[in-house]
């Protein structure tokens, strides 16, 4: 199948969803909230450990620079550290892996209005490449299992939180662990 | 705290488990005081339901007193009580539409990717009906923990007694709906198949709407007489051709509106109720499908069909060509209990609806499980099982 597309449909959802050697998932999400408001969340990095399940933290090292602190299996742990790229304010935010970083990595998410009185479309789209050796089969277990199910995962997340204030849980008491 | 827990097939038992904590802002914590088994609990219990796990503690109809509040309830502390079996976060897209049931935020993540699968689209999360609808946990039980408190919960008066309100939390709304997804019109005849709570209620509810002539369709005796007390025609399927009966109380027309509330209501996920009623020996003519292939064919050119949640799986023998030829409409789905509340409270307080003739048998939640046995295996005389944490055992 040739890169391009014959469709209207998002290229993540052709059946040849490669992207160069990054493997590319993707999802969109509606939200039921304005647009500049879910742009502002998300262009505070720091933020998005709220969500997403797999990063421990992200802490600022510039103005458009992050530290990323990741959750492997096994109690590990990878780090990262991405830099801001074209941010259209108000509408896109991309991010990728400088030099040096453990996992190659780069995402964007992009922020539209949702038809009228249905909030604002979020779509994102992450790409990576799982670094080689241990780590590396680490990593791809994090990421590869179903990095789809994954993104779909922190887009609800993020969702809930917009939307309620809260992400929901099924547990009943603090402690309860087997709730998957 | 003491609750009813699941353990397998036809295996309940009351146990000792941890008291539900406040997790979520929204969230609050009901002390029980009247909680009633649902005929879909039933499914549970005959082990046909996909995503339960050993120890689930189960209930989704129930009452009680609010013990505890997080920061954004907007409950207050000894307030009563009564909670939907649906759960609703108020802020979705389907939450505004009052399309409550299809919330899209109270079924946890992890959780929405089984019924993504099946149906296309995620379910919203249940009390206590295994994990596919969150694997919250139920209330039958001393305590429970109630997400989206300032949403779901509706404070009743204390001059209503428990059994008169109870009902609010799922049967009478979803028996309202089925009537109101009927669309009744003066002068029509309304049909329902089952007498069940369901079947019941919707009878009530489609005489309120103002039917000229509701028939109900059963074959226990008892509930059919249940059914006459709210001013239904009956008709006894044993004795009784349901079709040819149906044309001549109508003058040769057919019913204008149909509702399908067979048996045991299930809210959702049977995975295929062909073999649940295999499975479960129905007699021949109360099978679920039977009922639903004889509505469709039954209601006259034009009409409209209502089917509360009760279906989870596949049907086979779709009458596609008896929908298309008569240009019928079909109006489903589980019941969007906030959307309903208020005004059936409202009919309840005003003596127009009475819910309590239901009740059959009230126990302490210590002897649940005979409660789940007794509702199971003498359905005619077990029309509803009220259990009240405060009962003594045996009593
Ligand atoms: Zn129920
Ligand atoms: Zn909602």
């Amino acid at each position: 199948m040739s890169h391009h597309n014959h469709d209207d449909a998002p290229k993540r959802t052709q059946k040849d969803d490669k992207d160069g050697d990054l493997a590319i998932v993707g999802r969109s999400v509606t939200i039921n909230r304005p647009r500049q408001e879910l742009f502002a969340f998300w262009r505070d990095f720091t933020n998005l450990s709220q969500f997403m399940e797999a990063i421990e933290s992200i802490q600022m090292t510039g103005e458009n620079r992050s530290a990323w602190t990741v959750r492997a299996p096994a109690g590990q742990t990878v780090t990262l550290e991405t830099e801001t790229v074209d941010v259209v304010e108000g509408e896109q935010i991309g991010w990728r892996s400088v030099e040096g970083s453990q996992i190659e990595t780069k995402g964007k998410v992009s922020f539209t209005d949702a038809p009228e009185g249905r909030g604002t479309v979020v779509s994102a789209e992450i790409g990576y490449v799982p670094p080689a050796g241990d780590l590396g089969r680490l990593v791809a277990k994090l990421f590869a299992a179903e990095p789809n199910i994954q993104a779909r995962h922190e887009l609800k997340r993020f969702k809930m939180l917009m939307e309620t204030g809260e992400i929901a849980t099924g547990s009943y008491y603090r402690d309860q662990k087997d709730n998957k | 705290m003491r609750a009813l827990t699941w353990h397998g097939t036809n295996d309940v038992r009351v146990d000792t488990h941890p008291d539900p904590e406040i997790i979520n802002p929204r969230d609050t914590i009901i002390k029980i005081t009247s909680t009633a088994i649902c005929g879909s609990d039933l499914h549970l219990y005959d082990g046909v339901i996909p995503g339960m796990k050993s120890g689930d503690i189960l209930g989704h109809e129930f009452m009680g007193e609010v013990v505890e509040t997080g920061p954004k309830s907007t409950l207050k502390k000894g307030q009563r009580v009564v909670v939907p079996f649906t759960i609703s976060c108020g802020q979705c897209f389907f939450c505004q539409q009052q399309q409550y049931s299809a919330c899209d935020n109270s079924n946890p993540v992890e959780k929405q990717d089984a019924s993504e699968m099946l149906y296309g689209h995620p379910m919203s999360g249940i009390f206590g009906y295994s994990h596919l609808t969150g694997g919250y946990a139920g209330g039958q039980a001393e305590y429970v923990r109630v997400p989206f408190s300032d949403v779901g919960p509706i404070v009743v008066p204390d001059h209503l007694t428990d059994d008169q309100v109870l009902f609010l939390s799922d049967i009478l709304p979803t028996g309202w709906m089925a009537a109101d997804n009927a669309e009744i019109q003066p002068g029509d005849t309304v049909a329902v198949w089952g007498a069940g709570p369901v079947g019941l209620f919707a009878v009530q509810s489609a005489v309120l709407m103002g039917a000229a002539q509701v028939i109900c369709i059963d074959h226990h005796p008892h509930r059919l007489e249940l059914a006459q007390k709210f001013g239904a025609k009956i008709i006894n399927f044993e004795e009784t051709h349901v079709r040819e009966a149906l044309m001549e109380m109508t003058g040769g027309i057919g019913p204008d509106a149909v509702i399908d509330a067979v048996g045991m209501e299930a809210h959702g996920f049977t995975p295929d109720n062909v073999l649940d009623v295999v499975k479960q020996k129905i007699a021949p003519g109360a099978d679920r499908g039977h009922a639903l292939r004889q509505a469709i064919l039954a209601v006259r050119k034009g009409g409209r069909v209502s089917v509360p949640g009760v279906y989870g799986g596949m049907l086979d023998k779709w009458p596609l060509g008896a929908m298309m030829e008569k240009g019928i409409t079909i109006k489903t789905g589980q019941t969007h209990v906030q959307k309903y509340i208020k005004d059936l409270l409202r009919r309840i307080e005003e003596g127009e609806i009475d819910t309590t003739f239901l009740i059959s048998h009230h126990l302490s939640l210590e002897d649940a499980p005979t409660g789940y046995r007794n509702f199971h295996d003498k359905q005619n005389e077990w029309t509803k099982v009220v259990l009240r944490p405060d009962m003594a055992k045996g009593a």
